[in-house]
């Protein structure tokens, strides 16, 4: 019973966070009080957000290197409209954002089924070009708070019943993906095509639109975040969120997300955030420098992807029976 | 009585090799066609034109005498044709039920997928096709025959009228053949239509009531079993009178070669013991998964087995990996040729002297006129047939892509040569090529280990036959005392008088 | 059987001469870009055709280019390494820290060649010996790397590299010709031959193509892999050297986002991304396309974050026109 539950990614990862936060709690016990704890979450909500879209498209076999590109192209959009046009009501500009990221996600997504390149070189591309066009847009300028409309940033820390909307908006999206990985023809089409692209034609899917539709769910949440980004931090520019992509990637396959694709949930990809965003908001508190961030990650990524390898080690076919050994 | 599905005319041809032409086939409701013919003869391409997978260039498919067309395999399965194919294509990362319901998962008021119905549903499918486990455990967890019968649950799970079976009995164990056979029964009962691909011709005459023949993409012959013999079935797919198949030459066999003793692994083999002579040709006979392969890999070090000693020429050699092997003078011609065999992508000379680019090559820098010079020596011993030496191996046939590949182990110059189904899914001619090649290799004094699956091969080829059985030897026999019935008998493991004659 | 059937067939080595299989390769499409691309630049700008000038635009893609024929075998394998950029970020580091003790110009070539070797090694043991995808592992060893060297550095700068250590990046060989320039034409002889005229070269195919055959051929993947690994930390540690050398400075953000472009230049050079192909050649080409770009849009005021979005879409158009062409050929055959 034991062995089976450690075999399970999404609670082993349960345990790394609950010891991570023990560990931390030795020495600062106010880092895992509740109101910190919920701020360190509220705080890891945009790449909560991204991971679930970097997620779909993983179990596909694909990848989008492209979402930080993708979200920081979006956030500008975003602020432009909020300077040009004050008046325009907020959720406007948060479905403009959202179109826009899926139009892009659909890009990647078409240039991936109807030309057959592969994800890596479509996304590799299309991540210079976006980023190229926010300064093609801006001319390099900068997007400030005061250019911004007091209601435009004001949302995501907006208090409802005690939390802000920023963790209402990512608790909503898990809720959103959980429903559609586990309960849509859609979802499960992610799991085959990711699985055994071979028998997904057999099943009657199609492997190259199911592929599209991943891309265009990445290029959405990737939206959504364009917007969240700017107004929680006030400020736009052609370099925000730079390197964010890897990231994204980082809490997938620490989330148990295989890289060769087919395996992975929803659970795993907000634990993966988490622990990602636990590690972030500790760094200060236990005084390391947080220039020590990036090479933590980077272990973790590595421990990460030995101890999936591991756990997904096919047995090889047992042909002797023991029970009749002669 | 009028056709469930009828094919007219059907061609389909692929970049350098003709599929099949003008093909025509007919499934009546209540009935089972056999579908007989050779690897290559155009069965899988007219099962894939079927089920959607493939357009055919020409012809008409009529479902209840109205032309039709199934551009996906989403119409074909809407249409009421589904498919058990050969190998199974299935999800191992999901669970049993998903594996069935996958593509038309029953659905809640809301449309979101209802797993209580769905888990349900399953159960019952895999109770009616013979299996009693658990459907939400992974599928990864089962073993071939359970995956199998998922496979026909999922058949099942669509209300079909036209139920195709390509090779159903491959992977299954005795009983479950019989409760296959008695599900074919029912599914008659029902009024399906029924295609039945198989190369067993006992399990042909028990339970079809039509046949088809192709050979060579074409339709060579259809009719009601029950006004056929085996033999002229036999002689319509291959052609030709089936003595004079096998050129076996008298060879003296000499002293012992390789030595094999006490080989063990922890779970696939164990207590191999044998010894390979000069100029023998020894047959490794098994039913699919008796762990032949496993046991041929490992003694040229792909995996490691946990006790054991080979001693070639009286010498004891430790071989640790392929590089060794070939070193030594053993070397592995595999079984999956697309896979660990030949590499396409690559030149057929480029292939041919993979091996031996340590010969051809001076100080670590490769010389092409040396490369050609050992690609032509042993290719045009095989006989191949290409365009050009530098030519993609990819674009060969499949025969032609086997001669290259057994090229490349003979231009190493070895002293044992182990052949794994050396002939599986290649056309006659290229058959014969590598059977007449084989013999005189022996004749020249290799030791030849031929694992193959096919009992005329090993009959017909084979100086003395070990046969294996769940990892273990189960028989050893002489060519001399050799019979079908005592092949098939020591690997299925039968002690007692069973009949298992064909008809 | 009758003998004529038996009798051997005369197959000929090959059906296409030299000529007739350079018209058809990826390398012709490139040069007749490259020439395009000059045309274009020398009747744009007057100051294009300047030796000088031409000397000063290798600098923008020499170092990269060192590290692309490396990667180019990597890629060719089936393999990836990402962490290349940050392999230069910890060299670099590494070798202004040196500097701090004191060391001479010897010490930090040696320091600069090792880490990369090391790094090297580190992906290469984690990718072969443990069995892990590349993709994720160097993606690992990219944070790693470039974050060991912002522990050391935070947010501050090694310079004071001794006068002798310029010459890398700054020195000239003979004329208009730099240290780094005829280092990179050294190098794609040394990547030619490597790929194209040895067996080690042949092998990296054949891995590429079809990595388990190739296990069954005798081949020993793992070694030959790790081998292409040591090789990029090598490269990346000596692009570290000409890099850091020319900046006269450290920061850890040094070459940030380098890894894509030399991906991109593979790519551009007409390497498979999914292995089994591409040649040095071509690789050449593709460096040179990329710097006559940069340095033509430089000399036309185009900012560098435009001439990004020229290579984005550069290496997607390169690739998915082929494709394109060939479906249109088909539909027009029909």
């Amino acid at each position: 019973m034991i062995a089976k539950l450690l075999k399970n990614r999404e609670i082993l990862l349960v345990g790394a966070i609950a010891v991570l936060l023990a560990l931390i709690a030795l020495r600062f016990p106010a880092f895992v009080g509740p109101s910190n704890l919920a701020r360190v979450y509220n705080d890891t909500s945009i790449l909560i957000i991204l991971a679930l879209g970097q997620m779909a498209v993983i179990l596909t076999r694909c990848i989008d290197l492209s979402m930080a590109a993708n979200l920081a192209l979006c956030g500008m959009v975003a602020a432009m409209l909020n300077a040009a046009f004050p008046g325009l009501s907020i959720p406007l500009i948060i479905l403009a954002s959202m179109a826009l990221g899926t139009l892009l996600g659909m890009i990647n997504g078409t240039l991936v089924w109807k030309l057959d390149i592969p994800p890596i070189v479509v996304t590799l591309g299309t991540l210079t070009i976006y980023r190229g066009l926010i300064f093609l847009l801006t001319d390099g300028k900068w997007i400030n708070a005061h250019e911004m409309s007091d209601a435009f940033k004001a949302l995501p820390r907006l208090d409802l019943a005690g939390v802000p909307v920023l963790s209402w908006l990512s608790l909503l999206m898990i809720a959103v993906m959980f429903l559609v990985m586990s309960r849509t023809p859609l979802g499960r089409a992610f799991y085959a095509v990711g699985g055994n692209p071979h028998a997904a034609i057999y099943t009657g899917i199609d492997v190259g639109r199911t592929r599209f539709f991943a891309y265009c769910l990445a290029g959405a949440l990737a939206g959504l975040s364009g917007y969240l980004w700017v107004s929680r931090y006030a400020v736009a520019y052609v370099d925000i969120a730079a390197g964010f992509e890897l990231d994204i990637i980082a809490a997938c396959v620490i989330g148990g997300i295989s890289i060769a694709g087919g395996i992975g949930s929803v659970a795993g990809a907000v634990l993966g955030a988490l622990f990602l965003g636990v590690i972030k908001n500790a760094l200060p508190v236990i005084n390391i420098s947080p220039f020590a961030q990036m090479a933590i990650s980077g272990t973790v990524i590595i421990i990460a992807v030995a101890v999936n390898a591991r756990a997904e080690r096919r047995k090889g076919r047992v042909i002797l029976k023991k029970a009749e050994a002669v | 009585m009028k056709p469930a599905i009828t094919l007219e005319g059907i061609s389909k041809s692929f970049p350098g090799v003709r599929a099949l032409s003008d093909v025509s086939l007919a499934l009546y409701p209540g009935s089972v066609t056999a579908l007989i013919g050779e690897n290559g003869a155009g069965k899988s391409t007219l099962v894939k034109i079927l089920t959607g997978i493939y357009q055919p260039d020409a012809g008409v498919i009529r479902v209840n005498d109205t032309e039709t067309t199934f551009p996906t395999a989403l119409s074909a399965a809407r249409a009421g044709v589904t498919a058990i194919h050969q190998e199974t294509v299935l999800f191992d990362e999901l669970s049993v039920a998903e594996n069935i319901f996958l593509g038309h998962a029953p659905r809640n008021r809301f449309g979101f997928i209802d797993w209580q119905k769905l888990n349900a549903d399953a159960k019952a499918l895999l109770l009616r096709a013979g299996a009693d486990f658990d459907p939400t455990i992974r599928l990864r967890d089962l073993g071939i025959a359970k995956k199998h019968l998922v496979a026909i649950a999922r058949a099942l799970s669509v209300d079909a009228q036209v139920v195709i079976m390509d090779e159903p009995t491959a992977a299954l164990s005795h009983k479950e053949i019989h409760e296959l056979y008695a599900l074919i029964e029912r599914l008659k009962a029902e009024g399906k239509a029924i295609l039945f691909i198989s190369h067993k011709f006992d399990e042909i005459f028990r339970i079809a009531d039509r046949y088809t023949v192709f050979r060579d993409g074409t339709m060579v012959g259809e009719g009601l079993i029950a006004d056929v013999h085996q033999d002229d079935l036999v002689r319509m797919m291959v052609g030709r009178a089936v003595d004079s198949v096998y050129p076996k030459k008298e060879v003296k066999i000499g002293e012992p070669v390789l030595t094999v003793s006490g080989y063990r692994h922890p779970t696939e083999f164990e207590d191999i013991n044998f010894e390979l002579r000069r100029g023998e040709i020894l047959g490794f006979y098994g039913l699919v998964g008796a762990g032949r392969s496993e046991f041929m890999q490992s003694l040229i070090g792909i995996t490691r087995p946990s006790a054991g000693a080979v001693k070639l020429d009286g010498e004891v050699l430790v071989i640790r990996s392929p590089a060794e092997a070939i070193r030594s003078g053993i070397v592995y011609v595999p079984e999956e040729r697309g896979r660990q065999g030949a590499i396409i992508g690559m030149a057929i000379f480029q292939n041919v002297t993979l091996p031996s680019l340590a010969h051809t090559s001076r100080s670590g820098f490769l010389k092409l006129a040396n490369e050609f010079a050992l690609a032509r020596e042993y290719t045009s011993r095989l006989d191949l047939r290409a365009a050009s030496l530098d030519q993609d191996v990819g674009t060969l046939s499949g025969g032609n892509q086997q001669k290259v590949v057994i090229a490349k182990w003979l231009a190493t110059k070895p002293k044992v040569i182990i052949l794994d189904e050396p002939t599986k899914g290649i056309d006659i001619g290229s058959k014969a090529a590598v059977h007449a090649f084989m013999s005189e290799l022996a004749a020249q004094g290799l030791s030849v280990i031929m694992v193959s699956s096919e009992i005329p091969e090993i009959m017909g080829m084979a100086d003395r036959v070990i046969v294996m059985r769940e990892g273990r030897i189960a028989g050893r026999f002489e060519r001399s005392e050799l019979t079908a019935e005592k092949l098939v008998r020591a690997a299925a493991g039968i002690e007692a008088q069973r009949n298992g004659r064909a008809a | 059987m009758a003998d004529a059937q038996l009798s051997p067939r005369n197959i000929p080595d090959r059906l296409e001469g030299r000529g007739a299989r350079l018209m058809k390769s990826w390398e012709a499409l490139l040069i007749v870009v490259a020439t395009l691309i000059f045309l274009g630049n020398s009747l744009a700008s007057p100051y294009f055709l300047d030796p000088w000038n031409l000397s000063d635009a290798t600098f923008n893609f020499t170092e990269k280019a060192m590290i692309a024929f490396a990667m180019a075998l990597v890629i060719i394998s089936g393999e990836i390494d990402l962490s290349v950029a940050s392999i230069i970020a910890l060299a670099s580091t590494a070798m202004g820290y040196a500097v701090q003790l004191g060391a001479d110009t010897p010490a930090l070539v040696a320091i600069g060649l090792g880490v990369g070797l090391l790094c090297g090694a580190v992906n290469g043991l984690l990718i072969t010996g443990l069995g892990l995808p590349s993709i994720v592992v160097t993606i690992g060893t990219m944070s790693l790397f470039r974050g060991l060297s912002f522990i050391i550095l935070g947010d501050q700068a090694f310079t004071g590299y001794p006068e002798s250590f310029a010459w890398f990046g700054q020195g000239y060989v003979w004329w208009v010709f730099s240290f780094e320039f005829t280092l990179f034409v050294l190098l794609a002889v040394v990547y030619g031959v490597l790929l194209h005229k040895t067996n080690f070269g042949r092998v990296v195919y054949a891995i590429g193509n079809n990595q388990t055959a190739a296990l069954f051929s005798g081949v020993r993947v793992a070694r030959v892999k790790f081998t292409l690994f040591l090789l990029t930390g090598l490269m990346a540690g000596l692009a570290s050297i000409c890099l850091t050398s020319r900046l006269g400075s450290t920061r850890p953000s040094i070459a940030l986002g380098w890894e894509l472009e030399v991906v991109t230049m593979v790519v551009l050079g007409g390497v498979n991304i999914l292995g089994g192909s591409g040649t040095i050649p071509g690789v050449v080409l593709a460096a040179l396309i990329m710097g006559m770009v940069t340095f033509g849009f430089g000399l036309l005021n185009v900012p560098g974050i435009v001439m990004s979005i020229f290579i984005g879409l550069l290496l997607i158009s390169v690739i998915a026109l082929p494709i394109l062409w060939r479906r249109a050929r088909r539909r027009l055959a029909h």
